[in-house]
């Protein structure tokens, strides 16, 4: 597998160029993303214009509800936030050269452990409950990560298959667990109770604060968010401050370079893989803590596959994944505003995301191709 | 009668697997990776359907599903094989624009979000007719697939080539094979027999579902990976696979929750990649970009 691609230019150097060149290693960086949404939409309008709509309606629909209120900004925020957790999940492996493609199975086994120990540990008191709560969901989604990353060192299978195979397993064993033992009595639908209050935590629009802003009492923004952010910060501060980022990058440009400097590649391969587990698993905190207040039976409409598409376009830097998960929230918000006011399918919506990652990962290419063409002829 | 039900019934579910399975084997035997199979089962389960529904026949539904079916694995040739995307991002990509798009079409075409009507098309009467219920002719046509796969693969030059550009192209190339066209045959014949295996879905079914394919193409790499990249190998796997899942639907058997079962092919695959049951072993460039 090709590693090298994942890691945009801005990835190189910054710290000792001067201003024309950071700005043009940010154009760099940029135009492959900014040239793929322009490509996307383009596509897109002519997919719109053939059922006989008017492309520019629907695109104004699209972002309509978000940036015409603060409620409607804070749900585009609501549905970025389990993307950035996903996409950082995603960013995180490939920075050590690894592909999680397990977000799916990683999200559900955090959600899972939320639950678990929220019914657990009823009478756990509020100030315990919450971060043990965080530390479940993390810890659920670390082991799932850590597996594939195990069998990867330890027996060289390639964690694709792996991460693919296991979001099968974790479906079906949730999925089993929920309907034969944890099912909430006298329902249908396959869920379990609703959690203790101490663990369950409200949305920003229930607040006086959030009310004052402006914010719809049932809008479903809350805590979660901030716990995304911060992700996003610790993530950025791992990848640009630590040692930790240091040997990930390492063994993520050249597996022989960490082998031969000291580090041990195989127990670094677990931890990981094991930490993009864990952010996969934090969407358990939004999903189970604030937004369901239980475990649902699948539950996930594919976040974790959506995670790749944000951190491609978000080039796998923490702040990208931000921006491409906020843009994805968009999407995501708006999908259900073209679907009430126009004739054109919310699906439209699904068909651009993947559009959009087909684009960006091939203006990638042709841009590493390009740079390493100029590299070429310089040498010469 | 209940064994002879079996029998046909896990013939049956163990179809569009194995369709999907022989496609992926040739796609990986060439050396690209194609998880695409899943959005590739899904457009050609799709495309069946729509055809059959607005024509009445079920013979341009199957065409309309291979023509599909290698139009995806086209665009995964190009994105792959020219551009040079990622093999697992591009499929991750495909599977996404399958999803949409197919439900896309389903409003457009159906005008619902859920389900196609009732595909009608015309079926042989008398003893064709009872033979085709029970093994449905693209049942029939991917268990003659099996020796045919396994003749083109080890027993043809075709076969020798597509193998060798897969093991490594660099020495492929060097005696004068041209290596991305052998890959793109790879990519295509996986498009066509994974569309195939789509129409069995819808045409079987009789109508079309949204996410029909339901995971069916990653199983099919599972069993792909179970049946170590060989044909006889794979045909065992999702026999293996399609009785499991027959078992459920004739028998209901208590301790066995249906979970549990459909979580097998993948539990089984990733102990053979560990290599317990005898080490399962991808073609040497598989992934790798030229």
């Amino acid at each position: 597998m090709k590693k090298n691609w994942a890691f945009g230019l801005l990835a190189r150097k910054v710290g000792s160029m001067s201003l024309k060149r950071i700005a043009l290693a940010f154009w760099e960086a940029l135009w492959p993303p900014l040239s793929a949404l322009a490509l996307t939409f383009l596509v897109g309008g002519g997919i719109i214009a053939a059922i006989g709509e008017s492309p520019m309606e629907v695109f104004t629909l699209l972002f309509r509800e978000g940036l015409s209120s603060f409620d409607g900004f804070a749900r585009v925020l609501n549905d970025a936030t389990p993307l950035m957790l996903t996409g950082l999940s995603v960013a995180y492996a490939f920075r050590a050269g690894y592909f999680n493609i397990g977000g799916e199975g990683q999200l559900y086994m955090g959600a899972f452990a939320a639950m678990l120990v929220a019914t657990a540990l009823p009478g756990a008191p509020r100030l315990l409950a919450i971060p043990l709560a965080i530390l479940a969901a993390a810890t659920g989604g670390a082991v799932w990560g850590a597996i594939p990353g195990f069998l990867r060192a330890r027996f060289g299978v390639h964690e694709v298959i792996n991460t693919i195979m296991m979001n099968f397993l974790a479906v079906g064993i949730t999925g089993y667990l929920v309907v034969h033992h944890l099912k909430e009595q006298g329902q249908m639908i396959p869920h379990t109770p609703e959690i203790p209050e101490a663990y369950q935590l409200e949305g920003f629009g229930r607040s006086g604060w959030g009310q004052a802003l402006g914010l719809d009492s049932a809008n479903p923004l809350g805590p979660s968010l901030i716990l995304a952010l911060v992700a996003v910060l610790v993530v950025w501060l791992i990848f640009r401050r630590s040692v930790e980022g240091y040997r990930l990058r390492v063994l993520g440009l050249s597996p022989q370079a960490a082998r031969y400097s000291g580090i041990s590649t195989g127990w670094l391969t677990v931890r990981a893989m094991a930490a993009s587990g864990a952010l996969a698993g934090l969407v358990g905190v939004h999903e189970v803590l604030l937004y369901r207040h239980r475990f649902l039976d699948n539950f996930s409409s594919g976040l974790g596959f959506l995670g790749i598409a944000v951190a491609l376009m978000g080039r796998n830097h923490p702040l990208g994944v931000m921006l491409a998960a906020l843009l994805f929230g968009f999407l995501n918000t708006g999908a259900l505003e073209i679907d009430i006011f126009t004739e054109v399918p919310r699906e439209l919506v699904v068909v651009m995301q993947a559009l959009v990652i087909l684009f960006v990962v091939s203006a990638s290419e042709l841009a590493s191709r390009r740079a390493a063409r100029r590299r070429k002829e310089k040498a010469a | 009668m209940i064994a002879l039900a079996l029998l046909f019934g896990t013939l049956r579910t163990a179809t569009p697997l194995l369709l999907a399975g022989l496609g992926g084997m040739f796609s990986e035997r060439g050396g690209v990776v194609n998880i695409a199979l899943e959005g590739i089962l899904l457009v050609g389960a799709f495309a069946a359907a729509a055809a059959t529904a607005f024509t009445g026949s079920a013979t341009i539904g199957l065409m309309a599903a291979l023509f599909a079916g290698m139009l995806l694995a086209l665009l995964h040739a190009v994105a792959t094989l020219w551009i040079g995307v990622d093999q697992i991002v591009s499929g991750v990509a495909l599977n996404l624009l399958a999803l949409g798009l197919t439900e896309f079409l389903m409003w457009v075409f159906f005008g619902s979000g859920s389900n196609s009507p009732r595909l009608e098309f015309d079926v042989p009467s008398g003893f064709l007719g009872r033979v085709f219920t029970e093994l449905p002719p693209l049942t029939l046509f991917a268990l003659a697939a099996v020796p045919l796969s396994a003749l083109l693969l080890f027993r043809t030059r075709f076969g020798l080539r597509l193998r060798s550009v897969g093991e490594h192209p660099e020495a492929a190339a060097s005696l004068g094979i041209n290596v991305l066209r052998m890959r793109l045959w790879g990519v295509l014949l996986s498009g066509a027999l994974a569309g195939l295996g789509g129409a069995f879905l819808s045409l079987n079914a009789h109508y079309f579902v949204k996410n029909m394919s339901a995971g069916r193409g990653f199983i099919a790499l599972a069993a792909l990976i179970f049946g170590k990249w060989k044909p006889w190998g794979l045909l065992v796997a999702t026999l293996l696979f399609g009785f499991a899942e027959a078992l459920q639907g004739h028998l209901h058997v208590p301790w066995l929750p249906v979970r549990f079962v459909q979580m097998l092919p993948y539990l089984l695959t990733m102990i053979a990649l560990v290599g317990v049951i005898g080490k399962s072993r991808a073609p040497a460039a598989l992934g790798k970009k030229l």
